[in-house]
C-alpha cells in the first residue's frame, strides 16, 4: 500500500483544520497535549467535530484515546493547547461543559445495588433534571431501552446488553447535545452490539454528536469520520471511504478499496517500523 | 472412561449445572473437548459462558453434574486440575502499584516458572504485545486495552496444557488481536488447548470447533463450517445509497429470518421460501432505491451466530436438574 497522504497524514497540512478553533463546531481542538512526568499521553492534536457528526476515534491501545476524552469532558485539565465542546473553554469552564455532555464508558457508571428506577433518578439529580421533565424523559429512557415493567429489578441482575442500555439512558437524561462514548461496546456480543448501534442512530438522528471509540473495525464503518490516533499523535482522518482510498494501492476501484481494518493495521505497522528506524 | 489414557479429552462435562438463587446460569451442560483442540464458546450475553468456565477452573463448585479435567475432577481432584490449567477471568486482577514486569515475575513466580525462564517470557510477550516500553510503569496507569493485554500475558507465564480464556480480547485492538492470535496458534502447534469464550466472530473463525450457548444450554457444537453449515435460507449482501433506509424496507418483508447493517453494506438472511435476489430488487426498486445491487454471500460466523441468537431457545423447553439418583458421578458441593 502506498503511503497515501491526503487524509491528514502526520507530515502534511490537514485539510478544514483553520487555524483558529471555531465555535460553530461540537468540537474544536487545537495543540491538545497531556503529560503525565516525562510521558506524553497526547501530543499536540488538533481536530474539529461538526455538529451532529457521529466522530469515530481509532487507535491502539495505549495511544490516548481515554485521555484526550478526559481532557474533552473536563475530567482532567490538558498540559497544554486549548478545546471548544459546544462553543465552551472546556479548560476555563469545566463544570459548565459537563453539564451539557453525556459520557458513557464501557465500565458503565451504574450502582449496581440500586434498582433502575433509583440509578436514573439519580442521574437526573446529578443534572438537575425534575418534575414533569423527568418523567417524560424516563418513560422515553424505559422504552427505549427496553426496560417498561423493570424499573423495580435491581441493576446487578440486568444481563449486559441491558445494563448498557440503562448507561446509555442514565447518560442522556439530561439530552445532551454532545456525547462521548468510551467503548461502549466492548465485550458486548454481536447481536447486541447491533441494536446499540440502532440506538445511536437514533440519537444522531435527532441531531446529537456522537465521539465514539471503539476496537471493533466494522462500527468504525458507520461513523461518519474518523480520526486515527497512535502514541498521542493523530495521524489520519478523513470519512471512511476517504480514508480507506488514501491507503488503497493504486488501480483499486471502489469496489476492491482496503478494508477500514486493513488501514488500521497498516497505519499501526507502517507507524511502528517507522519509530524503529528513527530510534 | 472407556477412552485411552493418551486420549483421554482435556475436558468432559456432563449434565453440569449451577445456579445463582433463583437465575440458573448452566443447565445441563455436556462438552467434550478434544486434547489439542483451540474450542471457542460463543453465545449471547448472559448465556452461562463464565459461570461454565469458573465451575472448568475449580473456583466454582457445581448444583449438580460433573466436570473432568485431562479425567481429574474438578470437584475432588482440584489441586491435580490446577496445576495443568491457566484461567483468564473477565475481572483486571493485576497487582495495581507493581510494574508491569514485576506483575509478570510474581505470577510466574506462583506458576512455579523458574527465573531465568520467568525473564525472557515474560520480555517476550511484552515484545509481542507491543508493551515493551510499558515493562516499568505501574499497572494502575495502564490504559484499558494495556491492562487487559497485562492480564493475557500473566495467563501466558506458564505455559499449561489447558488455558481457559474468558473473553480474553476484549478491548483489545485489531494489530493486538491478530499477535494474540499468533500466540494461540503456536500453542496449538505445541499440543495445548485452549478454551475461549469470544464475542468476536473472526476469532470464532480460528477456532477447531465451537460450541453456540443460550440461556445456560449448548445448543449447536462443530466446526466452524459446520455451524455455518446448518444455517438454512441464503444470505443477500447489498450495496445502496440508503442502507438503513434500505434495512428498514428488507427488513420487513415476508420470508427474511433476519436483516442488519455489516459496514456500509445491508445484509439478509432470506429463509429457504424466502425471496430470491430478484424479488429483494423489486422490492428496493419500488421502495425509490433503484440501483441497489443484490448479490448472494457465503454465510460466516457473523450471519451464523445472528440466525443462532434470533431464533431463540424457547422452543427447547423447560429443562429440570438432574436429581442426585440420576447423577451417578454425585459430585455436589
Ligand atoms: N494517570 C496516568 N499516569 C501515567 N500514565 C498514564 C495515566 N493515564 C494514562 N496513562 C498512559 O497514557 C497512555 C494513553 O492511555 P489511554 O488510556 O488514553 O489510551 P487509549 O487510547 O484509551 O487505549 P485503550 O484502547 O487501551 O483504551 C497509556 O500509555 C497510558 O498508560
Ligand atoms: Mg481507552
Amino acid at each position: 500500500m502506498g503511503q497515501a497522504a491526503t487524509v491528514g497524514d502526520a507530515a502534511t497540512p490537514r485539510e478544514r483544520v483553520s487555524s483558529a478553533p471555531s465555535s460553530d463546531m461540537a468540537i474544536s481542538v487545537r495543540g491538545l497535549t497531556k503529560r503525565f512526568g516525562t510521558f506524553t499521553a497526547v501530543d499536540a492534536i488538533d481536530f474539529d467535530v461538526r455538529r451532529g457528526e457521529v466522530f469515530g476515534f481509532l487507535g491502539p491501545n495505549g495511544a490516548g484515546k481515554t485521555t484526550a476524552i478526559r481532557m474533552l469532558t473536563g475530567t482532567i485539565a490538558p498540559t497544554a493547547g486549548s478545546a471548544l465542546v459546544l462553543g465552551d473553554d472546556v479548560i476555563a469552564k469545566p463544570e459548565k461543559v459537563k453539564r451539557r455532555i453525556g459520557y458513557m464508558s464501557q465500565k458503565f457508571a451504574l450502582f449496581e445495588d440500586m434498582t433502575v428506577d433509583e440509578n436514573l433518578r439519580f442521574y437526573a439529580g446529578v443534572y438537575d433534571v425534575s418534575g414533569a421533565e423527568f418523567a417524560a424523559r424516563r418513560r422515553y429512557i424505559l422504552r427505549m431501552a427496553d426496560l417498561e415493567g423493570r424499573e423495580d429489578e435491581l441493576t446487578a441482575n440486568l444481563s449486559v446488553g441491558w445494563k448498557q442500555r440503562l448507561a446509555l439512558g442514565a447518560a442522556t437524561i439530561h439530552e445532551p447535545e454532545l456525547l462521548f462514548l468510551d467503548e461502549p461496546t466492548s465485550g458486548v456480543d454481536p447481536v447486541a452490539r447491533r441494536h446499540f448501534w440502532d440506538l445511536l442512530y437514533d440519537l444522531a438522528d435527532d441531531g446529537v454528536t456522537l465521539f465514539v471509540t471503539t476496537h471493533y473495525m466494522d462500527e468504525a464503518n458507520h461513523c461518519h469520520r474518523l480520526g486515527f490516533m497512535y502514541a498521542g499523535r493523530l495521524i489520519a482522518q478523513g470519512s471512511p471511504t476517504e480514508v480507506r482510498a488514501a491507503y488503497a494501492p493504486d488501480g483499486a476501484t471502489a469496489g476492491t478499496l482496503p478494508s477500514i481494518e486493513d488501514v488500521f493495521v497498516h497505519l499501526v505497522t507502517a507507524h511502528r517500523d517507522r519509530q524503529e528506524d528513527g530510534a | 472412561m472407556t477412552l485411552r489414557a493418551n486420549m483421554v479429552a482435556a475436558i468432559e462435562t456432563a449434565g453440569l449445572w449451577r445456579s445463582f438463587g433463583s437465575v440458573e446460569a448452566v443447565r445441563g451442560v455436556d462438552l467434550s473437548v478434544g486434547a489439542g483442540e483451540v474450542f471457542g464458546l460463543l453465545g449471547p450475553d448472559g448465556a452461562g459462558k463464565s459461570t461454565l468456565i469458573r465451575m472448568l477452573a475449580t473456583v466454582l463448585a457445581p448444583d449438580a453434574g460433573s466436570a473432568r479435567v485431562f479425567g481429574e475432577s474438578v470437584t475432588r481432584a482440584a489441586h491435580r486440575v490446577i496445576p495443568r490449567i491457566g484461567y483468564m477471568s473477565q475481572r483486571f486482577s493485576m497487582y495495581p502499584d507493581l510494574t508491569v514486569a514485576e506483575n509478570l515475575d510474581f505470577f510466574g513466580t506462583l506458576r512455579g516458572v523458574g527465573a531465568s525462564d520467568r525473564a525472557a517470557r515474560s520480555s517476550a510477550l511484552l515484545e509481542s504485545m507491543g508493551m515493551s516500553a510499558f515493562a516499568s510503569r505501574q499497572a494502575q496507569f495502564l490504559s484499558g486495552g494495556m491492562k487487559q493485554k497485562l492480564m493475557l500475558a500473566a495467563t501466558l507465564m506458564h505455559e499449561p496444557d489447558l488455558l481457559l480464556l474468558d473473553e480474553p480480547t476484549t478491548g483489545v485492538d485489531p494489530v493486538s488481536r491478530r499477535e494474540f492470535w499468533r500466540i494461540i496458534a503456536d500453542l496449538h502447534t505445541r499440543g495445548k488447548t485452549v478454551l475461549v469464550a469470544t464475542p468476536y466472530m473472526d476469532e470464532a473463525e480460528r477456532c477447531t470447533r465451537v460450541a453456540f450457548m443460550d440461556e445456560g444450554a449448548i445448543r449447536e457444537t462443530g466446526t466452524p463450517e459446520q455451524v455455518k453449515a446448518r444455517v438454512p435460507g441464503t444470505l443477500f449482501e447489498i450495496a445502496t445509497s440508503d442502507p438503513r433506509r434500505a434495512l428498514m424496507e428488507l427488513g420487513g418483508l415476508p420470508g427474511i429470518a433476519s436483516a442488519h447493517l455489516q459496514g456500509e453494506l445491508v445484509r439478509v438472511l432470506a429463509q429457504l421460501d424466502g425471496p430470491d435476489a430478484a424479488a429483494l430488487e423489486a422490492a428496493l426498486q419500488g421502495s425509490n432505491l433503484a440501483g441497489s445491487s443484490v448479490r448472494t454471500a457465503v454465510i460466516d460466523m457473523e450471519a451464523a451466530f445472528a440466525f443462532l441468537a434470533e431464533t431463540g431457545t424457547r422452543e427447547h423447553g423447560h429443562r429440570t436438574p438432574p436429581t442426585p439418583e440420576a447423577n451417578p458421578e454425585g459430585e455436589r458441593r
